[in-house]
Order: C-alpha cells, then structure tokens, then sequence
C-alpha cells in the first residue's frame, strides 16, 4: 500500500536530521499560521502563487534562492566543523554515512537551489524591463518553470525528514549510485528532485530565448540590447542545448535502479564511464549557465555606476556568444584522469584554455569602463572590484587545472574544490548579491541599507579568502575531497582558519537577513521616489518603483544603445519630457493556478516513486495530465487594463518625471 | 500581443507560407522524395553491389537528405529572410547534437580502448562475475 | 491592425524609426508560439542525441546475447517506416485544411495521422514483446537497454502525439476555429509530428539498417 515507506524511513535515532526536521516543521506552521491571521493567504494566492508577471515569478525564484542559501551553507558549516574536530584520533561528530549525505546535499541545493533560482530569478525581473516589453514570451509557462523548481527544492529538503538523501557527491557517479550500491532512497530522491526541476529549467531556457530574440521594444535591435540580456540570451541558449542531456543521463540511472537496465552498471555490459561523459557534457555548460548572467549583471553595474556607457560593446557581445559556445566544447576537462588518453586530453585542455581568452577581454572591458569615469562606490561596485580580483585568481587556477599533468596530480584534491568555490563565490555568489542589491529599489520602492550592504560584502570578500585560500595549500600537500576524517594533523592551523572564513562568511548571510528586514522596517527613509535611484542607463529605469503589473504604458521607441540614457539626455538638453503619448487600454495574461496545481502533482507522482507507491504515482499522472487538459480548455487567456488605470499610473509618472527633470537641469 | 502581424517579417516554423496549390505540392512532392530516399536505404542496406565499408557513410547520407525533405517540404524551413530565427535556431540544434554525439563516440573509443582488455574477453570476465 | 491591436502591443509611434528585420516591437503570438515549440523540438532532438551517442557507446556491449544483426526484422522496420512517414504528409493536408477552417477535413486527416500513428506504435510494441519473450529484454545487456530506451523513448513520443491528437480533436470539436489560439496549438502538433518522423529517420537507419549490416 505504501510501497517501502515505512514509520523506519523518519530519523528517530539521529540526533541533527530529527531535531532539525522538528524546527523546521515548527517554523513553517508557524509562517504558515501567522499568514493566516493576517489575512493574507488570499492576496499570496491571487498575487504571488498564481501570478503569471515576471516581476513577481522573479522575487519568488529569489526567495526560494535565499531560502535554500541557508540550508546550503549549514550543511557547509557542518562539514568545515566536521573537518576541524575530527583530525588524528578523533573522529568528529558526523559519521562517514551522515557526512557524505551532507556534501552531496551542499553541491545539489547550491548548485540546483541556490545559485540557478537567484540567477533565473534577477533575469526574470530585469530582462522583459531592459528590453522595453510587458512580459515574457510565455507567461503561464514561466508560473509553472517556478513550481516545478519549487517541488524539486521541497522533495530534497523532504529527504532530511523522511528517508535520506543520496551519499554519492552531488553528481551521483556510478556505480556507487547503482542499486547495487545505493540501496536506499538517497539516490532516487536526487534523482526525481532534479528531473523535475530539470523541467522548470528547461521551460525558462525555451521562454527566455524566444523573448530576447522575439519581444524587444520598437527600434531594439540585437545591437541595442543591454549586455546583460546578451549574457541571458547566452545562458539561456545553453540551458536549452544542455539540460536535455541531463535529463536523458538521469532517466538512463533511473531505469538502471528501477527496472534493472545496464547502461551504467558493472554487469551486463554498462559502461559507467559513459555516465561521467553524459553528466559533464551537461555539467561545464551548467557553470556557464549561472556565470554568463553574473557577467552581464556586472557590465550593468559597471556602467552605471562608473557613469559611462560599457567599454567596448561590441567585443563584449562577442566574447558573450564565444563563451556559449566553446563551454560545450571543453568538458571532458572534468575528467583527464579516466583515461581518454593524451590525445584528446590535449584537444580539451586547450579548448579550456582558449576559453578564458574571451572572458579576460570581458575583464579589461570592465576595467577600462571604470577607467575615466567616475566611479560612486556603492555596494555593487563593492561586489565588482571584489569579483574582478577573486574571479581573476579562481580563473588563473583554472587555467592551471586545464593542463592535464597538472590536473593529473590534483585532480579532486582539494586544490580542485578551491578552485571551483574561489570562482563560483567569486563571479556567481558578488554577481548575485550585486543584482538583487542594484534591482531591490526596481523591485520594491526603495533600496537596501547601504552600511549593512558593505559590512555584508567584506564578510563575504575576508570570508572567502580565510575560507579557500587555505584549501589550495592544502589540496597540494595531498589533501582529497570530501574527507570525513583528517589523517595530518599538520593540517589543522590551515583547517581552523578555513573555520574562521566559513563562520564569517556565515554572518555576512545572518546578516543579509538582518539587512532585509531592517531595511523594510525603515524604507520610508529610502523610498525611491523617482525610478531611478542610481542615475541608471537601460530601460528598467524608466518606470516608476514598483512598475506597473505592465510595465510601460507605452513601449519606449529605442533609437540607440542605452536608450534610456539616451532619452534622459534629449530630455535635460531639450529641457521638456518627451511628447505624451495617446493611451489605450493594455490586455496581459490572466493569473493561473495550473502551475501550483501541476507541481503538486509532480511532488506527489514524485514522492510515490521514489518509496515505489505505484498506485499514488499513476494518480499523481493522471493529476498532472488532467491539470494540462483543464487549463488547455480555458476560453478567456487575457484580462484589460482600462485606459483610466494606465492614464493615471502615466501621468503620475510623468509628474514624478517632471520634477526629477527640474532638478537634472538646475544641477546637472 | 496582438493576434495578427500587419506586415509579417516573420514566419512561424511550420507555417505553409504559400497558396492552396502550391502548400498541397509541398507536401506531396516532400512525400514523393522522402519515399524515394526511403527505398534507396533500404535498398543499400541489402544490396552487395557496393563496396562494404561505404554502405553506412552511404546510408547516414542517405538519412540526412530524408532529414532535409521532411525540413523543407513539411516544416517548411527555407533560407529566406522571414526564416532567419527558424535556420539560425536549427543551426545551433544541429552544432549541439553534432558535438553530442561525435564527442562522446570519440571520447567513450578512446576510453574503452585505453582499458586494456578486449571488449569479448571483457564481455567473458562479466559473465563469469 | 487597429489602433487598439498596436497600442496593445505599443506601437502607437507612428515616427518609430525602422532598424530593420524584427525591430518594430514584439511579434505576434501567431510567430512568437511556434517558434517557442520549434525550440522545444530542437531541445527534445539534444535529449535523442544524448540516447544516440548512449546507443553508439554501447552498441557493442552485447554481454554474450543477442546482438542487432540477430534481432531486428527489416520488414517489420520498412513497415513501422511507411506508417509514419504517411502519417507526416496526412497531417500536413489537416494543417492546410485548418487552416482554411475546414472542420470535416481537418478532424478526418487528424483521425488518418493518429491511426498510422497508432499502426506504428502497435508494430513496435509487438516487436518489444517478442524480444522480451525471448530473453533479449533491456535487462539482458547494455546493447538491449540501450536500444529499447532510444526507440522505447520515440515510442513513448509518439504516446504522447497520440494523446495530444486526440485531445486537440476534441477541442477543436468543442471550439472551432474562432480562436487563433487552436490554429497555433495545431501548428505545434504539426511541427511536434515532423519532428518524431525526423527523429525516426534517424533511428532506421541507424539502429536497425546499419545495425544489421552483414
């Protein structure tokens, strides 16, 4: 009746999984009961959980994002402890099958979870705005994008309560995550949990892509394109080009465990090897997926905060499409030591190689914007001068790694995960925290606490150092990853500084909680009154804070690169706004709850297969199909805005405008 | 978005963008070519008269134009200036799949060869394990 | 267009100036769905090729049992071919004739599609159950696992067009034509049924032609 799910498969006997089970259940009724006498479930359901705008699918991915840093990084906390108490004869306090659950769940929630929602969620905000358009491509189908990711996320988590989680490493190899040797429900969790997130994925990359290449405001031309829809457009073009071979690689595990088929098996002629090759090829675009649009949001905070337009437009687009497309050309360099041979080790090391050309003319192109302007140093330009010099460390070792003998000797020693943290944190983690900094004012109405926003960029900059540098010394004194036990004790001055950097970078995270709701609680000192709090240069900033559920009343006519800059400029020197146009009433999408409802049933279809309750996973097919079918059927796709609403939502503008233009032009 | 383009600069893929006769004819005469082609492999795969080691680069040739037919005359993907999106699109599928499938057919080779044993002695050792 | 159709989608600048190709505003929903669909296929085509490049890797992987040559019957093959390569053009004629409203015809050529549709998937499914009758089941080899997921997955496509087929008979049955919508839902079905044709050409020839080559 309920397949292999038994009252066994809930922690009783293990102390941190059941007491944190236990928190976290309280924490969430207790979210969930506040809500409710507030009165605020209706408006979450008919504005947020159904809503089909951009603006606000882009602050759940984020959300989410924030949600899952947390978890994330305890499970990073745990493991730097683990590696700081269990050296020589002691034997810390996580044993070897509790500590391997963490690392795998760390890389799945931080790669899946984290980094990838934060990223989607900053393009999903930013990119309809810059383009001058309403919304995206498919509305109802970035909603559903959103809770696919969200049941992925919830059926990992779901694995700390009910069962375990995979102890395989974030990429579950076989054959440790064969039946044979993984038993458990670990691996299926990992693998159902993506799948379906893999979905939401794949359908953001198909929405995003069609967008940026078919809905620009009038007179946007490809050349006229912020580079950060560029670098979306980039990484959006890959996600479509490499989750399909995600998806396939982890359907083939799956009917490996489930109906015992052999491709990756010892037995039967399965070849593992051939899972490492399948996962890579997804797994180096996977990185450039989440570093493309880090790039572009840091060509948007260059510019604009140095007072310039980007340096070298042209050759930054071009260095954007030149990495899409040598990141699906370099990925056996993940594996030099399985034995391809010299010579197509040699083909790939090069590739690698080659790629960091274009990705250094991308950092002198943001250098020489800087250079000549003048620079304001708030907290993103925090974040990009502190990218720019880790990045240019993490990307220098991985030059070093792309040379085979190199990575011959460290290859998954630590040296290996330094490198991989350093440029991660270094590019995605400042990128991010840049973005959600820069567009929080768009967003909401007014910005983050400036003083919090620095003190939480140098936890993260001293952190990470303190944190990783230690590492790569390590990883060549012959330190592996994911050890549980530390034989040297030479190694632990180095182990204890790393505990330092993990513990300050975990304030600099309390603190970024701390930051949003002091920064809410006081935003009447912030109020972006305006719409432009950092004197921007693309499109966004011309709406007022919060923008309108459409955006612009009227599509912005683009007549050059930096159009909204552009048009600031005619403005002030012409002394008058421009010509107000004629309004008319403006059709969007109707809110849905077909997305909610669809991951509902992915969840449950989700969780009835991994405990193999196969009546409840037909159920939740049949749910889902229905679900399609009844949406399918819907006759009224689109709701109007009268022209009263728009009129007056753009005259207030305009108003607003009015006045930021009398001050521009006495003090300009 | 509004329902019709005022002056289509684009084409949806799959869209016949002619008249009544000539969208009829598309298809049939796809249908006739990708009959033809269709037989010509089944044909090499059976025949002697050509030299061995050919027949499958024949064949994979003979695949790609069927490919080529079911893209022209029943998708209607034709190099025009409307169609740009719709070529460029299938370009990089096509480049993705290429480097899919012949990166990993290298790659696997030279991994299996670097394994020391042959592939029957290793199909005896697992049969045996 | 009327003026509240442009101003829909903004373009009420009449002055806007005209960079060229695709610069005048966001296209229709007519270019801009489909084209979406067309990404999608290309997508679903990467996943085959992961399977294909699975297949090569692992065609020789036979575990001592039974390898393709032994298998695959052509006839049976040229067969399944045939079925699906007339289902393609039949559904053409059901786009053509949607798209000038024409309910009989369209219903009668998407009945036609899905029975060839249906004539496939029952060959293949008989070959499927013959080769498990006699131990050469996907659990047998990784030769056999991966053929039966690489041709099991254009199957289970193929299941899928079935059920979409018959779904948009129903609605098109139920709506009519008056919304655009329907047309474009077709166009996606259409573009979704060449594309498991395209895929099958490639499965033929090689899985089951150059797989049984002496």
């Amino acid at each position: 009746m309920f397949g292999r799910l038994t009252w066994d498969a809930i922690p009783f006997n293990q102390p941190i999984p059941l007491i944190t089970s236990v928190v976290v259940i309280l924490i969430i009724a207790a979210i969930v009961i506040w809500v409710w006498r507030k009165g605020w479930w209706p408006y979450l359901w008919s504005e947020w959980i159904t809503s089909t705008d951009h603006k606000r699918i882009g602050v759940m991915y984020i959300v989410l994002a924030l949600v899952m840093l947390i978890r994330g990084f305890s499970d990073a906390l745990m493991m730097r402890a683990q590696q700081s108490f269990a050296i020589g004869a002691s034997q810390g306090y996580l044993p070897p099958e509790h500590y391997d659950q963490i690392f795998s769940a760390h890389g799945t929630i931080m790669i899946f979870f984290m980094a990838m929602p934060f990223v989607i969620g900053l393009m999903n905000f930013a990119v309809p705005l810059q383009l001058g358009v309403r919304d995206v491509a498919f509305p109802t189908m970035n909603n559903v994008s959103f809770w696919l990711t969200a049941s992925g996320a919830l059926l990992v988590n779901l694995s700390l309560f009910i069962g375990e989680f995979a102890r395989t490493g974030w990429l579950a190899y076989p054959p440790l995550s064969e039946k044979a040797f993984s038993p458990g429900v670990g691996v299926d969790y990992y693998l159902v949990a993506l799948q379906i997130a893999g979905v939401g994925t794949l359908l953001t990359g198909i929405n995003f892509v069609t967008t940026i290449l078919k809905i620009r405001a009038p007179g946007m031309s490809y050349m006229r394109m912020p580079v950060f829809c560029w670098t979306a457009l980039a990484s959006n073009l890959l996600i479509i080009a490499a989750f399909p071979v995600l998806t396939a690689t982890y359907a083939m595990l799956m009917l490996d465990r489930y109906l015992g088929f052999h491709f990756f098996t010892n037995d039967g002629g399965g070849n593992s090897m051939l899972y490492m090759n399948l996962i890579w090829v997804w797994g180096h675009p996977e990185v450039y997926i989440l570093a493309l649009p880090a790039f572009g949001i840091f060509s948007e905070v260059a510019s604009t905060f140095s007072g310039k337009p980007l340096f070298g437009y042209r050759s930054m687009v071009f260095a954007t499409m030149a990495i899409c497309i040598i990141s699906f050309c370099v990925w056996l360099h993940h594996f030099f030591t399985m034995g391809a041979g010299a010579d197509v080790n040699a083909i790939f090391g090069i590739a690698s190689m080659i790629i960091a050309v274009p990705t250094g003319v991308k950092i002198f192109n943001w250098l020489f914007t800087m250079y000549g302007g003048r620079v304001r140093f708030n907290v993103p330009i925090h974040y990009l001068i502190g990218f720019m010099v880790t990045f240019a460390i993490g990307g220098m070792t991985g030059v070093l790694l792309a040379i085979p003998p190199v990575d011959f000797v460290v290859h998954n020693s630590l040296f290996l995960v330094a490198h991989f943290h350093n440029v991660i944190i270094g590019l995605v983690v400042f990128g991010v925290m840049a973005g959600y900094t820069y567009w929080f004012p768009k967003a909401f109405g007014f910005t983050l606490d400036e003083r919090l926003g620095k003190i939480i960029f140098w936890c993260w900059f001293i952190g990470f150092y303190l944190a990783w540098m230690p590492e790569y010394a390590l990883g060549f004194m012959g330190a592996t990853r994911r050890l549980q036990h530390i034989s040297d004790p030479s190694w632990t001055p180095y182990l204890t500084v790393a505990m330092i950097g993990a513990l300050i970078i975990f304030l600099g995270i309390v603190l970024t909680i701390v930051q949003l709701i002091y920064s809410i609680a006081t935003r009447d000192r912030r109020r972006d009154v305006t719409g432009d709090p950092w004197d921007g240069r693309t499109l966004e900033w011309l709406t007022l804070s919060p923008p309108p559920h459409y955006n612009f009343a009227v599509l912005p006519d683009v007549h050059g690169e930096e159009a909204y800059w552009t048009r600031k400029l005619t403005a002030i020197r012409e002394e008058k706004l421009i010509e107000e146009p004629r309004y008319e009433p403006i059709e969007m999408p109707l809110n849905t709850p077909v997305g909610v409802i669809c991951a509902f049933f992915a969840s449950v279809t989700g969780f009835a297969v991994i405990w193999y309750i196969w009546w409840l996973a037909i159920l939740g097919l049949l749910g889902s199909f229905a679900a399609m079918v009844w949406y399918a059927w819907r006759d009224e796709h689109e709701h109007v805005i009268p022209v009263e609403v728009v009129r007056a939502n753009a005259q207030e503008r305009r108003r607003v405008r009015q006045e930021l233009l009398a001050e521009l032009i006495k003090a300009p | 978005m509004t329902e019709d383009d005022p002056e289509p600069v684009n084409v949806a893929p799959g869209e016949p963008h002619d008249s009544l006769m000539s969208e009829t004819l598309s298809y049939v005469v796809g249908l006739g070519f990708a009959l033809i082609l269709t037989g010509i492999s089944f044909w090499v795969a059976s025949t002697s008269a050509l030299w061995g080691p050919g027949i499958a680069v024949g064949l994979v040739v003979l695949a790609i134009a069927q490919m080529g037919v079911h893209l022209v005359f029943f998708l209607h993907i034709t190099s025009g200036p409307d169609n740009t999106n719709n070529v460029l699109a299938l370009a990089f599928g096509v480049l993705i799949v290429f480097l899919v499938m012949i990166g990993t057919i290298w790659i696997m080779a030279h991994m299996n060869a670097n394994m020391g044993a042959s592939p029957e002695l290793m199909n005896l050792q697992m049969q045996r394990g | 267009m009327t003026a509240t159709e442009a101003a829909a989608i903004g373009l009420t600048h009449a002055g806007s100036e005209d960079t060229g190709l695709g610069n005048r505003g966001p296209q229709s929903k007519n270019i801009v769905v489909p084209y979406g669909f067309w990404l999608f296929v290309l997508s679903d085509i990467v996943l085959f090729s992961a399977l294909f490049a699975t297949y090569a890797a692992l065609s020789r992987a036979t575990d001592g049992g039974p390898t393709s040559n032994q298998l695959f019957d052509r006839n049976l093959v040229a067969v399944e071919t045939m079925a699906l390569l007339l289902s393609s053009f039949v559904c053409g004629l059901a786009i053509i004739a949607a798209k000038r409203r024409n309910m009989l015809w369209t219903q009668v050529w998407l009945f036609v599609t899905g029975l060839l549709g249906l004539v496939f998937l029952g060959i293949e499914l008989f070959e499927f159950a013959h080769m498990i009758s006699i131990g050469a089941g996907p659990q047998r080899s990784a030769f056999l696992s991966s053929f039966f997921t690489l041709v099991g997955c254009h199957g289970a496509h193929v299941t899928a067009g079935l059920l979409w087929i018959g779904t948009m008979m129903a609605q098109i049955w139920a709506k009519g034509f008056d919304r655009a919508h329907v047309f474009r839902r077709l166009l996606c079905l259409s573009i979704f049924w060449h594309a498991l044709d395209i895929i099958w050409v490639a499965i033929f020839t090689i899985v089951y032609l150059i797989g049984t080559l002496p």
